[in-house]
């Protein structure tokens, strides 16, 4: 066999090349499937990484709502503020930089050093809520890892005055008591947020998408009057003082619109600066404390009396010898009456009076009538901690429960709630929804009792407060006012302690046309005074005055000077 | 062709350019409407701040004591006051 004699020719295996073929289209197969991949099924994924290099989701905080009160005027607004804060890990602090940190807050570098040693959480605040122009200054001393964060504060220009209707917020902004934590959700407001890109100096250069627009809080107008609610806590505050009493409570109410006016409680407490607030001092008596009102209940029960036909103003009840027995209990006037007329009974506050009144009900008409005028329920205003007050059931009532109730004893109720009763009397019958928001519209009321009954009690409490009744210092100058006072024994380890009291007095004016309730709580008076006619009733009369002149409602009285009673035109009442 | 092929390109560069610079435009608007946002919010924690201010200024008690005893002002006796009722009121 020859060897082949053309060796320009040569003929490589067909193999060969048919694999190189191969190999690059399966290269180009690899290639396409690569990019598939990264194009069509792995796309969402690179695109994220890819923007997250440059884009950035920003919070856009919301502003919480001002809380105004109903004349405009603010008495709760956040400003910013700054917080001092250190990221742990990331702090390159040496002993000249610490120093001067401290210099500018105004800090011991001891305490700083204590704050940056807490290593449980890589978020440390170093200082809160200081002013921008410190922040300013802190962040131009430019360490490593210590910055200035903004943050929202609250201020309450109303200070003390305002405390218990307001309530605070706590570090977070967040509503903590009062009107702060129960209209929460409207203050607040959403933040939002968004996805914006960024340049590499840090300025947007694209609004990608709004994940959420940021909601602002909304604005809150109460139906508080500034200049009231002035008037009534400078009068609690110099009662209270002067009677060197353990706490006391104001409220007014606006009978046709059921607003609360004003409200007030002392020992107060200042709700820009809580530092050594006390729990006494945090206690709202108005809405979330329960008393036994004593006397200021007896209206009441002679209403429900009146309304059932079993006595008229004119039927006569006989009190003496001051002294009834009722199941082995002993009740007693503080001083023997003899007979006496049911409207004297209101006006002198005879308990034996009342008691023999209530006696001759049936006992489940006179839970009722507690029930209807919103006692043992919520008065419903959507303040935290409403307290509902206590009636016992009336199957539980013996003779003696029934007696002591008709005169507000053994049973409990809130100081809002006693005023809010009360404009059954003012409005003809009719109990008054109440609100802490401004209204200006007329509520609608509850027809309790009938108007002739309503007018009639009415007639008795304003005989209370004429000389000869318990509260002649109760009177107001230019207006007719009517209401009744109450002084109880305060319930003590069981038993009803014997030089304890609460003096209360419930009111409303003017007769003619009533506009305003108010309703006093002076807890623990202890300057010789106790009797509600001697301790509330001149609150009730200075406030009322004051009142109706701001509010501009037209006199209905003669303007004569008030004579302050003497010893005998003064009745003292037994509770 | 060549001349409808050089037209398209002419086309082409224009968009292009027009591209650039509405695209300029639209960050320029965008940071001014981020600058005027920023404002708001400032001139928003202005008014709260000056609101704050003057309900501090005006505080009933501070009012009170400001006209009773820099001014020897008083609340005129009731007797002396006389309300009148505007024409078609209640």
């Amino acid at each position: 066999m020859a060897r082949n004699a053309t060796p320009d020719i040569i003929r490589l295996p067909v193999w060969r090349a048919r694999t190189v073929m191969i190999c690059l289209v399966a290269g180009f197969f690899v290639l396409a499937g690569r990019a598939v991949y990264l194009q069509a099924v792995n796309t969402d994924f690179l695109q994220m990484k890819g923007e997250s290099r440059f884009s950035r989701v920003l919070e856009i905080s919301a502003t919480r709502g001002r809380i105004l009160e109903r004349n405009g005027e603010a008495v709760a607004v956040s400003t910013p503020v700054s917080s001092i804060a250190a990221i742990q890990g990331a702090v390159e602090m040496s002993p000249e930089r610490m120093k001067k940190l401290a210099d500018t807050l105004g800090m011991d570098v001891r305490d700083i050093e204590k704050r940056l040693a807490d290593t449980t959480h890589d978020f440390i605040f170093i200082k809160r809520q200081v002013s921008p122009e410190v922040a300013e200054r802190v962040t131009q001393l430019g360490i490593p890892g210590v910055l200035a964060r903004r943050e929202y504060r609250r201020y309450y220009p109303g200070g003390e005055v305002m405390a218990h209707v307001i309530g605070f917020t706590g570090a977070e902004d967040k509503g903590l008591e009062g009107i702060e934590l129960a209209f929460e959700d409207a203050l607040a407001g959403k933040p939002g947020s968004r996805r914006v890109i960024k340049d590499n100096l840090g300025r947007i250069v694209e609004d990608v998408e709004a994940i959420r627009a940021a909601e602002d809080g909304r604005d809150l107008t109460l139906s508080i009057d500034g200049k009231i609610q002035n008037l009534a806590f400078g009068a609690l505050k110099s009662a209270v003082e002067f009677h060197r009493a353990k706490a006391g409570a104001i409220v007014v109410l606006d009978v046709q619109t059921g607003e609360v006016l004003a409200l007030a409680n002392m020992p107060t407490y200042n709700p820009n600066n809580r530092g050594k607030t006390t729990l006494a001092q945090l206690r709202n008596r108005v809405m979330t404390d329960i008393f036994e009102p004593g006397s200021t209940l007896k209206p009441f029960t002679i209403a429900l009396a009146m309304e059932t036909g079993k006595v008229v103003p004119q039927t006569v009840i006989q009190t003496a010898p001051g002294k009834m027995t009722i199941a082995n209990h002993t009740i007693s006037d503080s001083s023997p009456h003899g007979a006496l007329s049911v409207s004297q009974v209101i006006q002198k506050s005879s308990n034996i009076g009342s008691a023999k009144i209530a006696l001759s009900m049936p006992r489940e008409d006179m839970w009722n009538s507690f029930i209807k005028v919103g006692f043992g329920a919520a008065p419903r205003l959507g303040f935290p901690g409403e307290a509902r007050g206590k009636v016992h059931d009336w199957k539980k009532w013996g003779q003696i429960e029934q007696a002591t109730m008709s005169y507000g004893h053994g049973i409990s109720v809130s100081l809002m709630q006693l005023a809010r009763a009360y404009s059954i009397f003012a409005r003809d019958g009719e109990l008054v929804p109440v609100t802490l928001l401004k209204s200006q519209t007329v509520a609608e009321g509850q027809r309790v009792l009938s108007p002739n009954t309503a007018r009639a009690v009415r007639e008795m409490l304003e005989l209370a407060v004429q000389p000869g009744g318990t509260a002649p210092r109760a009177r107001v100058m230019g207006y007719r006012v009517a209401g009744k006072t109450g002084t109880a024994h305060k319930l003590d380890h069981g038993g009803y302690a014997a030089h304890k009291y609460v003096s209360s007095f419930a009111g409303f004016g003017p007769v003619s046309n009533p506009r305003l309730v108010i309703a006093i709580m002076i807890d623990e008076p202890n300057n010789g005074q106790h009797y509600g006619g001697a301790v509330a009733a001149p609150i009730f009369s200075q406030v009322m005055q004051g009142a109706l002149r701001s509010l501009g409602v037209p006199p209905d009285a003669p303007m004569q000077p008030i004579e302050l009673p003497g010893e005998g035109d003064e009745v003292r009442e037994g509770t | 062709m060549a001349k409808l092929n050089l037209i398209l390109l002419a086309l082409l560069m224009a968009c292009a350019l027009g591209l650039v610079t509405s695209q300029h435009k639209a960050r320029k608007l965008f940071s001014d409407l981020e600058r005027a946002q920023a404002r708001e919010r400032e001139l928003n924690v202005e008014f709260g701040q000056l609101q704050l201010e003057q309900s501090t200024w005006s505080l009933h008690s501070r009012v009170e004591r400001i006209a009773a005893q820099a001014l020897n002002m008083r609340a005129p006796d009731p007797r002396r006051v006389r309300l009148i009722q505007p024409e078609g009121a209640r």
